[in-house]
């Protein structure tokens, strides 16, 4: 079995992270901002995964494990807030929300 | 007996409370009653408190009242508690006494104001500042009932307040009294510093082994409070305001522009007279000022033609006797003059008030004329306090006050020949003006006709001080006739006996019989000028000199001009440029600079979440890129 190097499994992970955040402040759509931070989420996974493998601790994987959970209450309470959002707006343009403007 | 203290001092107080809360919804009748009833127990109890007090002499000669602390903070602890001692006794009879006399004729002199109730809850109040002015055992207490006869003033003067003028009177009183309120208030603090305490016994106990004699601060205390005493007794230079005071209504004059409030500076001085004593130059200063108003202001009354401001001038220029009585050592006959200058001034004001009130308001005196016949109590009652105040040799009461003041000042040893001669020349001039206007308001042609004739309410209190005015002088007559000092034997308790130069009777006598014949000459003068003669003065008056002086006595030495050149109106021009409040500008602007920082950031605050995730990632991009290059 070939060994990753460490720094491509950083580098694919920087880039997973810049996809989401890009993808974040580009999109207006709430529902596709929210497919972003779980891929930046994955993407901050990854590099722990990385990590651990590297220094063959389990810690990294822990963590992962974490990440993922935190991920799946996040994207739950995440769809339940879509779901009021667009009944609240007909749309799911996140600028449409801006009453809390100063 | 001490108890009768506070009581006297509480009943005004309640009366006006009474009337102020519940006035409006008295009846007329009832107002009246209320506002008589208080000051008439009050004299009551001060004449039952006189006679135990004097038939029974309490230790020390002084009655002590502690009511309770006042206030206690650090070395301060001032209490409200009252001192009654000789001097306090006189203030006090002549305060509840003329109070209630006066109360009893505005019954009927203010019928049918709108302010009826008004008028009388003022008038117990000030009773009660009054007194606790008189009373008072410690320095603040005694400037509490100062500021509050200060207040019951300006209310009063400005009473009929529609008219913008007698408001302007009023502000014109309040304003030149602050002006010595306030050198007053400085005394007191240095009073405070030098001595640790505020009560009088203690600070004349202590002031002369702390003060050597003439030393700068006890001369520089006694200054400060010559500067109250002249405010509030309208002396040189601050005596612009009692004039204009008569906008008043006239028992308002009689009582506070004559009888008391005016006087708080005589009593002041003659309270704290052993600072006086300490600074021989500031009692200078008193006798001083007092000559110098009395000569001012007896020309000044020479040439009103307002009753009332004829009046006005005269009780500056007999306060400026008191004041040179007082500068000279004179103690008892400065506090003598106050008493029977009460009675027979407060007449003069009343019966001025009972003229004035049924000549529909006519205040010219030029325009009565003939009233002798139609108004036969006012007319002599309004004669003998005249007579009283002309000093008329023998039968009025004015004649022994001013002579013992007279005689004092040619032989204390502080006074002297330049001081009586001027004193003299006043107190000729004095008889001049007296018997004009009692001349030219009751004698003559008819002018205007009186609608009718005062009533009993008006009239009683009027024969009272007139008895008073004759018979008041009867309790101290000099050496050279009966020789009774029953008033000074009272006062020389409190206050210390005047130190003569040692000169013979006979020189007393021969004084006498020169100020007694010179009042004589006097009015034997006005007589000529204003009644036999009229066309001597009225032609004096066409020439330039004539006319000069006339304009420049009426205005009272053109004081006012002077001020309103010098202090008024740089002021008025200093707000005019400072109209938008330039200190102002510095807490104006920060806040300006506050509102305007916030309208720009608050665009940032847009509401759109993507806009703060792009700001949140710009912040940290940044911040991670200092933390690396750093």
């Amino acid at each position: 079995m070939v060994e990753v190097p460490l720094t491509h499994g950083l580098v694919l992970a920087v880039i997973l992270f810049l996809l989401g955040l890009v993808g974040l402040l580009t999109r207006r759509n709430i529902f596709f901002m929210m497919m972003s931070v779980e891929i930046m989420l994955n993407a901050a996974g990854l590099a722990f995964i990385v990590g651990s493998s590297r220094w063959a601790e389990a810690d990294g994987q822990l963590m992962f494990i974490f990440i993922l959970s935190m991920a799946a209450a996040e994207v739950a309470v995440g769809l339940a807030l879509i779901l009021r959002f667009y009944k609240e707006y007909d749309t799911l343009d996140a600028d449409a929300a801006s009453k809390m403007k100063g | 007996m001490v108890d009768l203290v506070p009581v006297i001092v509480l009943l005004p107080l309640v009366i006006f409370l009474l009337l102020a809360f519940f006035g409006h919804r008295l009846s007329t009748s009832v107002i009246a009653v209320l506002a008589v009833s208080g000051t008439f127990i009050s004299t009551i109890l001060t004449l039952v408190l006189g006679w135990s007090f004097l038939s029974s002499p309490p230790e020390g000669f002084f009655l002590a009242a502690h009511l309770w602390e006042w206030m206690s903070a650090g070395g301060l602890s001032v209490a409200i508690s009252f001192h009654l001692d000789t001097l306090s006794l006189v203030f006090m009879f002549v305060i509840t006494f003329v109070g209630f006399l006066i109360l009893v004729y505005s019954t009927e002199f203010m019928q049918g104001d709108e302010g009826y109730a008004r008028f009388f809850a003022y008038i117990n109040l000030f009773i009660a500042s009054m007194l606790i002015l008189v009373l008072a055992d410690n320095l603040l207490l005694m400037y509490l009932g100062w500021e509050g006869v200060g207040l019951c003033s300006y209310l009063l003067i400005g009473f009929w307040y529609q008219d913008p003028a007698n408001g302007y009177a009023a502000r014109k009183a309040f304003i030149m009294t602050r002006i010595g309120d306030t050198a007053l208030i400085i005394g007191l603090l240095l009073m405070f510093m030098e001595f640790d305490t505020l009560n009088i016994a203690e600070i004349l106990a202590a002031a002369p082994s702390k003060w050597a004699q003439g030393e700068p601060t006890a001369t520089l205390a006694a200054f400060l409070l010559l500067g109250g005493a002249i405010g509030k007794s309208a002396q040189l230079p601050l005596q612009t305001w009692l004039p204009d005071a008569m906008a008043g209504p006239s028992p308002v004059s009689a009582l506070i522009h004559a009888a008391t409030m005016v006087t708080a500076g005589v009593y002041l001085i003659a309270r704290t007279h052993t600072i006086f004593e300490l600074a021989p130059m500031a009692q200078q200063a008193v006798a001083i000022i007092g000559t110098a108003t009395l000569l001012l202001a007896g020309f000044s009354a020479l040439v009103q033609k307002d009753i009332k401001r004829v009046l006005a001038y005269s009780t500056m220029s007999q306060i400026g006797y008191m004041f040179l009585a007082l500068g000279v050592g004179a103690w008892s006959a400065g506090i003598f003059h106050f008493m029977i200058h009460a009675f027979f001034k407060a007449l003069l004001f009343l019966g001025a008030g009972a003229v004035i009130l049924v000549v529909h308001h006519e205040h010219n005196m030029f325009k009565m004329g003939g009233l002798y016949k139609k108004l036969p109590v006012v007319f002599w009652t309004f004669l003998i306090a005249s007579a009283s105040l002309a000093a008329l040799p023998l039968v009025s009461a004015g004649f022994y006050s001013k002579d013992l003041i007279l005689w004092e000042v040619f032989a204390s040893e502080s006074g002297g020949t330049t001081l009586w001669l001027l004193a003299f020349a006043g107190a000729f001039i004095t008889a001049l003006y007296t018997a004009r206007m009692v001349l030219v308001t009751f004698f003559g042609k008819t002018g205007i006709e009186p609608t009718n004739r005062p009533g009993p309410r008006i009239a009683i209190p009027l024969v009272i001080l007139a008895v008073l005015s004759l018979a008041g002088g009867f309790i101290e007559l000099p050496h050279s006739m009966g020789h009774i000092q029953l008033f000074s034997g009272i006062i020389h308790h409190t206050l210390p006996p005047v130190t003569l130069r040692g000169l013979s009777a006979s020189s007393e006598l021969i004084l006498q019989i020169i100020t007694g014949l010179s009042c004589l000459v006097a009015i034997a003068l006005a007589y000529l000028l204003y009644r036999r003669n009229t066309a001597l003065v009225n032609n004096f008056k066409q020439t330039g000199l004539g006319a000069w002086l006339h304009s420049f006595w009426n205005s009272g030495w053109g004081f006012d001009s002077v001020y309103q050149a010098l202090l008024v109106n740089p002021v008025v021009a200093l707000s005019r440029i400072n109209k938008n409040d330039v200190i102002d500008l510095i807490s104006v602007g920060l806040s300006e600079v506050l509102a305007r920082t916030n309208r720009v950031m608050v665009t940032t605050q847009n509401g759109k979440i993507r806009w703060y995730m792009t700001v949140i990632v710009i912040g940290a991009i940044i911040t991670i890129t200092i933390s690396i290059l750093i």
